[in-house]
C-alpha cells in the first residue's frame, strides 16, 4: 500500500490560491466595516486559521502524506499554544 | 529445499533512495515544527510589549492596505512554488525552472516592501530602541523576512543547478524541501498579517 496518496493537479492549485486570495480580500475589508466590529476579533482569527490550513493541507501536501509528518508538524503547531499562554500569563498579560 | 536468491543491488539502492528521501523528509518537518514554536514565541512577544510604545509610534504607523498587497504577493508565490513542485515530478524542468524564478521573483517582491515599510517606520521614529513595541515588532518581522530571504537564497540556488542539469531526479526532493520551507514561511505570515496587522488597527 502507497504510503501518499496522489498529488492535486495544477488547476486545483489555481481554484485554491483563488479561494485564499478572496479570503485575504475578505480579511482586509472585515475592519474596515464598523458593522463587523463586534465580530472582528473572531472573524479575523477564524478566516487566518482557514488559509493556514489550507496551504498545509493542499500546497505543503500534508493531507497527502504520511501521520508522521502530520504529526511532527503538529505537535510543533499546538506546542506554541502552550507556550503562547505560558509566556503571556508570566508576565499577567492575559 | 529453500532457494537462496541473491539481492538486488539494484532494488537495494532504490530503497536506500527511498529511506534517505523519508528521512530528510522527516528531518524537514521536524525542524517546521520547531520553527512554529520560534515564531509562537515571538508572536507572545509582540502581544506581550504591544502597547508598550513608551510615547513613541505604535500600531497606528501600519499601511494595512500596503502590507495586504505584500501579504498578497507572498501568497500567490506559494501557488507558483506548489507549481514549479508539481512540473519538476512531472519532469518538465523548463516548466519548473519559469515557475521558481517566478516565486523567487514574488519573494523578492515581498522583501523590498518589507524593507520601504521598514525605512517608512524608522522616518516616522520607530526604530529597534524605540520602544518595547518596536523591539518586538521588528525582531518578529525581521526574522520572517531573514527566512523569506534565506528562501530565496535558496530557490536560486535550485534554479542554477536545473540550468546547469544537476537538479536531475535524485536531487528532486531538494525541490519539494524547498517548496515545504517556502510555504512555511507563507503560513508565518498568515499568522503575521493577521495577529499583528489586521487585529491591531
Amino acid at each position: 500500500m502507497s504510503e501518499t496518496a496522489a498529488h492535486p493537479t495544477p488547476k486545483l492549485y489555481w481554484i485554491i490560491a483563488l479561494i485564499l486570495a478572496v479570503v485575504t480580500a475578505i480579511e482586509v475589508a472585515i475592519p474596515s466595516i464598523p458593522a463587523l466590529d463586534p465580530i472582528k476579533v473572531p472573524a479575523l482569527l477564524i478566516l487566518g486559521a482557514v488559509k493556514f490550513a489550507i496551504v498545509v493541507a493542499f500546497f505543503m501536501h500534508l493531507k497527502y502524506d504520511t501521520a508522521l509528518f502530520r504529526s511532527l508538524f503538529l505537535i510543533g503547531v499546538f506546542g506554541s499554544i502552550p507556550l503562547f499562554v505560558v509566556v503571556l500569563l508570566t508576565f499577567n498579560s492575559l | 529445499m529453500a532457494t537462496h536468491t541473491a539481492p538486488d543491488p539494484a532494488l537495494d539502492a532504490h530503497a536506500g533512495g527511498h529511506d534517505v528521501h523519508k528521512t530528510r523528509k522527516t528531518a524537514m518537518w521536524v525542524f517546521l515544527g520547531s520553527e512554529c514554536l520560534f515564531f509562537g514565541s515571538m508572536i507572545a512577544t509582540f502581544l506581550l510589549y504591544r502597547n508598550t510604545t513608551e510615547g513613541g509610534p505604535g500600531a497606528e504607523l501600519f499601511n494595512v492596505p500596503f502590507t495586504s498587497a505584500s501579504s498578497f504577493v507572498l501568497l500567490m508565490s506559494s501557488l507558483t512554488m506548489v507549481l514549479a513542485h508539481n512540473a519538476f515530478e512531472r519532469k518538465d524542468s523548463r516548466q519548473g525552472r519559469v515557475w521558481l524564478a517566478g516565486t523567487a521573483l514574488l519573494g523578492s517582491i515581498f522583501l523590498a516592501g518589507q524593507i520601504f515599510e521598514f525605512t517608512e517606520f524608522v522616518h516616522e521614529g520607530l526604530t529597534l530602541s524605540t520602544s518595547p513595541f518596536g523591539s518586538s515588532f521588528y525582531m518578529l518581522t525581521g526574522f520572517h523576512g531573514a527566512h523569506v530571504a534565506i528562501g530565496v537564497m535558496m530557490l536560486a540556488a535550485m534554479f542554477i543547478l536545473s540550468l546547469t542539469g544537476r537538479l536531475n531526479d535524485e536531487h528532486g526532493l531538494n525541490v519539494e524541501l524547498v517548496g515545504l520551507y517556502w510555504h512555511f514561511v507563507d503560513i508565518v505570515w498568515i499568522v503575521i498579517f493577521t495577529v499583528i496587522y489586521l487585529l491591531q488597527v
